[in-house]
């Protein structure tokens, strides 16, 4: 027995074991605690108040603007990232390879970093853009009002359409042209082949793409926070914010907020079906195999104008929004005209030297999503391994927990995360760094496991067995052949994690204290309290943290193709 | 008039000269390879007939109606050609069953609805398909996704079919008999046939005749026989069947092989006209060599490998390594000296290598 | 240089038994080939010998020790068991170069570094991939890296060296080429091989005696190669070593007739053997080489030409023989010595050259493969 724990057979159960524990202790429990509470009260079934609760006008119009939105956000990114997709992949347009990359970039930057700049460009009074186009036309009022459901969709749809985009340019130019051309031999014209065939077989990546767009959308804090909450739209994470924050706290706001959290869980797991449904749908072998370039239609006329559409899509959408942010921010005062006297670099020096609470912020964050990107890539490494390589039973478990708060709204987690850590079970973390912290390994912890998995399973079996014939010992052949070969996996999903860590809003908001607030948290408070260039200061330095760090990324998984 | 007629076609890719002057003219009904090395250009040559590529030089007709043309200036787009087409990857549509993919080109050309049916169940009972109108591909074999494919092909009834290493996805099993199978459509249906590969076995099997191609220029063009019998040039020789190309000297009219004066000279054998000078190269198949212990040109066993019903030899004979295939029991041993008699000699100019 | 010895060996994967009551001894120097169809266990069998597996039955040896041991629970993990393994996917680590690889195994052996790298340059030496030594994997051709596989597998000079299927990834020449260096190098280092492969080519190339096994995991015949295939032990060795010609047979009015038609068996059928085809115990198995084709009517046995093919050097026919179809191969130039070459549909004469008996039980399972 003792022997066997040495042994080859005694690893794997270890490992197995700790996986299991972690995975349970920092994903399952705080998910289960929320149905549980939501749904229990002193240990029974509470269905009057779940219905009250739900029936209240306020909750009920919350829901009802999620959904909107949502519907909004996906059709629109859906026709956005299907027409872009088709341009970029299935036509002559030129700088398509810049394009792309261009097209991506709304990937990187947080919506509500978004939001703020186009409130500051498109708000009813304030707004520049509204200003000008006032002052020009000799209006009375403005033009635009970005305080609306359709400014929260248009700003949205912005900054979620590459998913859309992604999934369909990728699927578009790793389809077998063949597929098309014995359509053409068949005696189809282009607009059939596009109708009966090429559509048809891009469906399950619409869908998977329009699927996670809605998910991102129905979970999404930032943007419905800047622009709704002032004119009272709220979705269910900006309602669950202000019902906690409203009662500092009170025991009966959080059961709401579980209520709410269980009913975008279950929205959560009715998307992830359909997206399970539609990927066996797809399971179509649509890949090439010959490198062989599908069939280009000729734009012709229509060449120069689609692509200065495109070049005018990505200043409006990218370009404008994170100029705004960069100008604004070094103003001296808000409202002021973008001349060179009126700029500075005052406000920047403040917030990165002077003022202790946004450079707390900064620091916070960074410290935060280095550790959590740091223990996310360990254990993710861990129980990855356990998954891919060691052949246990039971291995679906971890892959099911691993996986399962991919889709669960950050909202959700933190909720989940103060239920479990606020003395529960003997433990008062809240209002520390720790529980934020916790938090994001539960939010992050999926990435990583996809990431290294992925990395896994490119080094084959044989690999490993090459070096045990050599005479490596298990631990041996992990050390000089595993590890050396996963390192690239591991700093990808280090990077996958730092990034989105440190710029994230929706969860820090619901757990942030006095002396733990992360940048995001800082920029929408400073937002909040009409600080509005400083604000766009401190939203600037994050964004070039961002670009930089993307840059790195680029950097390290370039020299990762070349020598390994 | 001949059904399928390409002349002087030419393409280029950048600097590079993919098909060059290809002129062919195929009858009505036969079954036509092209054959050659990957890149050798007959995949391109296919899609110029097909329409896919645009020539830059040359025309093509079919049935007497120009299809491509760069002197007139004419292009008619593949969905207007009316021909039948088969991929190597077999582009069988994934979200249709096997009927709507047969029907697929009936329904495209708006024939009536019952014309339609009784068209596609002919297809597919001819292709051996019977049975499975309502399946989907993925939950078919790759031969019978192929068999899709030919079925759709046959479906308006083409006068000409393109085929494009239809069989190379398929095990080596499956494509022989895939082989006979094409043949048989081809005589009950009688359509002209250009068939595109790589494999020259399955070339020689199939083809009235074929047409050997290398960097795109077209080498030889004739019955797959005498192709075998008489290859125009090295080339055609080593790339039809096993070989061995052997440099020869020509000393007092003897001829020897290079670096073996003391091994013999080839007895029963002149010098044809065509070659001058003192170097030549002798060009013969393992198989055409006969291995006994005396009587021809000396040599030493280096190699012996048992094959079942073949042995297969490397004997070294001046600087040359000459590979025999004998199917006699006659067994020799590596270091054994042994004698070689060519049987059949093809002599090509010069020794290059 | 050792013995193997695989005794009553057994292996179960949840409720599918891959192999059972397994025995089989492979002797010190030997270069021995488990050959047969995809599925058949016998990459499952090197896996054991290696130590990747663990049996579920049985016992194996290698040289005096034993290394697996089910009743006596014994399992020596592979490290612990000098061997060399050589992958159908090479296996060369892409991050490490030609030296770095071929070195490990002498570094984990905790060789001194200077007789590590003599070791090491001899052995690259050896497979002619002498100036490649910093090279990185990625760099090289799939000869080249297969070449690493088999310096690294060598140089730790290993009791027995295992090969999985290494040529199937290669073309058609370099399988040639690589089968001759395996030979060449056993033939240096006088080290066990064991091989395993589907293809029967390579078996009978490269193989002092060949393990023929069928998809349910039992051994066919176990001998030297030219053994294998004059004398195949049944339906299944016979057609898996080449393509082959089954020809059932009737005893009728004394005299034997291929089976379900008119024409008798031209044939010199030993005596002992007529009790048998009385009895209808017995089919009769032919290579299509060993068939002979005649105009005229020299010969009893009648048949039609079916489809003629040729195939440069050959001439293959099938041949409507009764109630079957059975291929002949002719070599062209001997057809062209018998006059006009045949049609489809020409009548035609066989006869046989070389024919084998086997027994007539449910043919059709054993040689289903």
């Amino acid at each position: 027995m003792i022997r066997k724990l040495f042994g080859n057979f005694g690893i794997a159960e270890i490992l197995l074991a700790v996986s299991v524990l972690i995975l349970v202790i920092v994903v399952a429990v705080p998910i289960l605690l929320i149905l549980w509470t939501a749904l229990f009260v002193d240990g029974s079934l509470n269905t009057r108040d779940i219905l009250k609760i739900l029936s209240q006008p306020d909750t009920y119009k919350a829901l009802k603007n999620s959904l909107i939105i949502a519907a909004g956000v996906t059709f629109f990114s859906t026709i956005t990232g299907v027409f872009f997709a088709w341009l970029v992949s299935r036509t002559d347009l030129p700088f398509k390879e810049t394009m792309k990359v261009l097209f991506l970039i709304p990937f990187m930057l947080p919506p509500f970093i978004g939001a703020l700049a186009w409130k500051m460009l498109l708000s009813p009074r304030a707004g520049y853009i509204n200003k000008y186009l006032s002052h020009l036309f000799g209006l009375d009022g403005s033009l635009f009002n970005i305080y609306s459901l359709s400014g929260i969709i248009a700003v949205e749809t912005m900054y979620l359409f590459p998913f859309v985009f992604l999934q369909v340019a990728g699927a578009l130019e790793r389809m077998d042209p063949t597929l098309e051309e014995s359509a053409r031999i068949s005696g189809a014209g282009l607009l059939m082949i596009t109708r009966k065939i090429t559509i048809p077989l891009m469906t399950p990546s619409i869908a998977a793409g329009a699927l996670l767009v809605a998910l991102y959308s129905l979970a999404h804090f930032g943007v419905p926070a800047v622009l709704g909450t002032e004119r009272g739209i709220y979705n269910i994470p900006t309602k669950i914010y202000e019902q906690i924050y409203q009662s500092g706290g009170s025991f009966v706001a959080i059961r709401t907020g579980t209520i709410l959290s269980s009913i975008l869980l279950i929205a959560a797991g009715l998307i992830l079906y359909l997206q399970n449904l539609v990927l066996k749908a797809g399971r179509f072998q649509v890949i090439a195999g010959k490198s062989m370039r599908p069939m280009l239609l000729k734009l012709r006329g229509l060449k120069i104008p689609l692509l200065l559409f495109s070049i005018l899509y990505i200043l409006i959408t990218v370009i404008l929004p994170t100029a705004t942010i960069f100008l604004v921010g070094s103003l001296k005062t808000y409202g002021i005209s973008f001349t060179l006297e009126n700029m500075s670099l005052a406000n920047l020096k403040y917030i990165l030297f002077q003022w202790k609470m946004t450079k707390d912020a900064i620091w916070n964050s960074l410290y935060l999503a280095l550790g959590a990107a740091s223990v996310t890539m360990i254990t993710g490494t861990l129980i990855s391994y356990s998954i891919v390589k060691i052949k246990v039973r039971g291995r679906f478990i971890l892959e099911f927990l691993g996986l399962l708060p991919f889709s669960v709204p950050g909202t959700v987690i933190a909720i989940g995360v103060i239920l479990m850590w606020s003395g529960k079970f003997g433990i008062n973390l809240y209002n520390t760094a720790w529980i934020i912290f916790i938090a994001y390994i539960a939010r992050y912890m999926a990435f990583s496991l996809k990431s290294n998995s992925a990395a896994l399973e490119q080094v084959s079996d044989s690999l490993e067995e090459a070096a045990r014939a050599c005479g490596a010992t298990h631990w041996q052949s992990l050390k000089d052949i595993v590890i050396p070969l996963i390192k690239p996996g591991m700093v990808a999903a280090f990077f996958l994690v730092f990034l989105p860590a440190l710029r994230e809003l929706t969860t820090s908001i619901l757990l942030y204290g006095p002396r733990t607030r992360t940048i995001g948290v800082a920029i929408y408070a400073l937002n909040e309290d009409g600080e509005t260039v400083y604000a766009a200061t401190l939203a600037s330095v994050a964004l070039v943290i961002i670009i930089v760090g993307q840059l790195v990324i680029k950097r390290i998984t370039r020299s990762r193709i070349k020598g390994v | 008039m001949s059904h399928v007629k390409l002349q002087d076609v030419t393409k280029r890719f950048g600097q590079v000269v993919a098909v060059n002057r290809l002129s062919i003219e195929i009858p009505q009904g036969e079954c036509f390879s092209m054959l050659g090395p990957s890149g050798c250009g007959k995949t391109t040559t296919l899609r110029m007939v097909a329409g896919f590529e645009d020539l830059d030089e040359g025309e093509i007709s079919v049935g007497g109606k120009i299809f491509s043309s760069s002197f007139k200036k004419y292009y008619l787009p593949p969905e207007k050609r009316d021909f039948g087409m088969v991929f190597q990857a077999f582009a069988v549509w994934p979200h249709l069953n096997v009927f709507n993919n047969v029907a697929f080109p009936l329904q495209i050309r708006k024939m009536p609805k019952a014309e339609i049916e009784e068209r596609t169940r002919r297809a597919i009972t001819h292709t051996g398909l019977g049975g499975s109108e309502r399946t989907y591909p993925n939950e078919l074999s790759s031969g019978q996704k192929q068999r899709i494919a030919l079925a759709r092909a046959i479906a308006i009834n083409p006068t000409v079919m393109l085929l494009d290493e239809p069989l190379s996805n398929l095990d080596p099993k499956l494509r022989e008999e895939m082989r006979f199978e094409i043949k048989d459509l081809q005589r009950k249906f009688g359509f002209t046939i250009i068939y595109v590969t790589h494999d020259q076995a399955e070339a020689m099997a199939l083809s009235d005749r074929m047409l050997v191609m290398n960097f795109g220029i077209v080498h030889q063009v004739d019955t797959p026989m005498n192709i075998y019998a008489h290859p125009k040039d090295r080339f055609v020789f080593s790339f039809i069947g096993l070989s061995n190309f052997i440099p020869v000297e020509i000393m007092e009219s003897k001829i020897f092989i290079k670096g073996g004066r003391d091994c013999g000279y080839l007895v029963d054998y002149s010098i044809p006209e065509e070659i001058r000078g003192r170097e030549a190269t002798l060009a013969c198949r393992p198989n055409e060599i006969e291995l006994g212990r005396d009587g021809g040109v000396k040599g030493i066993v280096i190699r012996s490998v048992f094959l079942g019903d073949t042995m297969d030899y490397r004997v070294r004979v001046g600087d040359s390594e000459v590979r025999v295939q004998t199917n006699k029991k006659v067994k020799f041993e590596e270091g054994e000296r042994c004698s070689l008699k060519f049987n059949r000699i093809l002599w090509y100019p010069g020794t290059e290598e | 240089m050792a013995d193997v010895s695989l005794e009553k060996v057994g292996k179960t994967y949840g409720r599918h038994q891959v192999i059972s009551d397994f025995s089989i001894i492979i002797r010190d120097g030997e270069c021995f080939t488990f050959l047969g169809p995809s599925g058949c266990g016998k990459t499952v069998i090197l896996r054991l010998i290696a130590g990747f597996e663990h049996p579920t039955a049985g016992e194996i040896f290698i040289g005096d020790r034993l290394v697996s041991s089910v009743e006596k629970d014994v399992h020596i993990p592979p490290e612990a068991r000098k061997i060399g393994v050589v992958f159908q996917d090479y296996a060369v680590w892409p991050h490490k170069t030609v030296y770095e690889n071929v070195v490990y195994p002498l570094q984990m052996q905790k060789i001194p570094a200077a007789e590590a790298k003599e070791r090491t340059m001899a052995a690259v030496e050896q497979v002619n991939l002498g100036s490649l030594e910093n090279r990185l994997p990625f760099q090289l051709s799939g000869g080249q890296q297969q070449r690493v596989a088999l310096a690294r597998a060598l140089v730790s000079r290993p009791e027995i060296m295992l090969l999985d299927e290494p040529l199937s990834n290669l073309d058609a020449n370099l399988r040639e080429e690589m089968r001759f260096e395996i030979t060449a190098l056993q033939k240096q280092t006088g080290v066990t091989i064991l091989y395993v492969t589907h293809d029967q080519e390579v078996a009978l190339a490269i193989s002092d005696r060949i393990a023929i096994m069928d998809k349910t995991g039992r051994v066919r015949q176990v001998g030297p190669p030219d053994e294998i295939y004059e004398n195949p032990a049944d339906p299944f060795v016979f057609k898996f070593m080449g393509i082959s010609n089954f020809i059932p047979l009737d005893w009728r009015d004394g005299r034997v007739f291929v089976g379900g038609s008119d024409s008798p068996l031209a044939y010199p059928v030993p005596t002992d053997v007529l009790d048998r085809i009385r009895r209808h115990e017995l089919i009769a198995g032919c290579r299509p080489y060993d068939i002979e084709l005649t105009h005229d009517d020299s010969s009893p046995t009648r048949g039609i030409i079916g489809r003629v093919i040729y195939l440069g050097s050959i001439i293959d026919y099938r041949v409507a023989l009764g109630m079957q179809e059975i291929r002949v191969q002719q070599d062209v130039r001997d057809a062209g010595q018998g006059g006009i070459p045949f049609r489809d549909g020409d009548p035609v004469g066989l006869n046989f050259l070389n024919l084998r008996w086997f027994e007539n039980r449910g043919l059709n399972e054993e040689v289903e493969s």
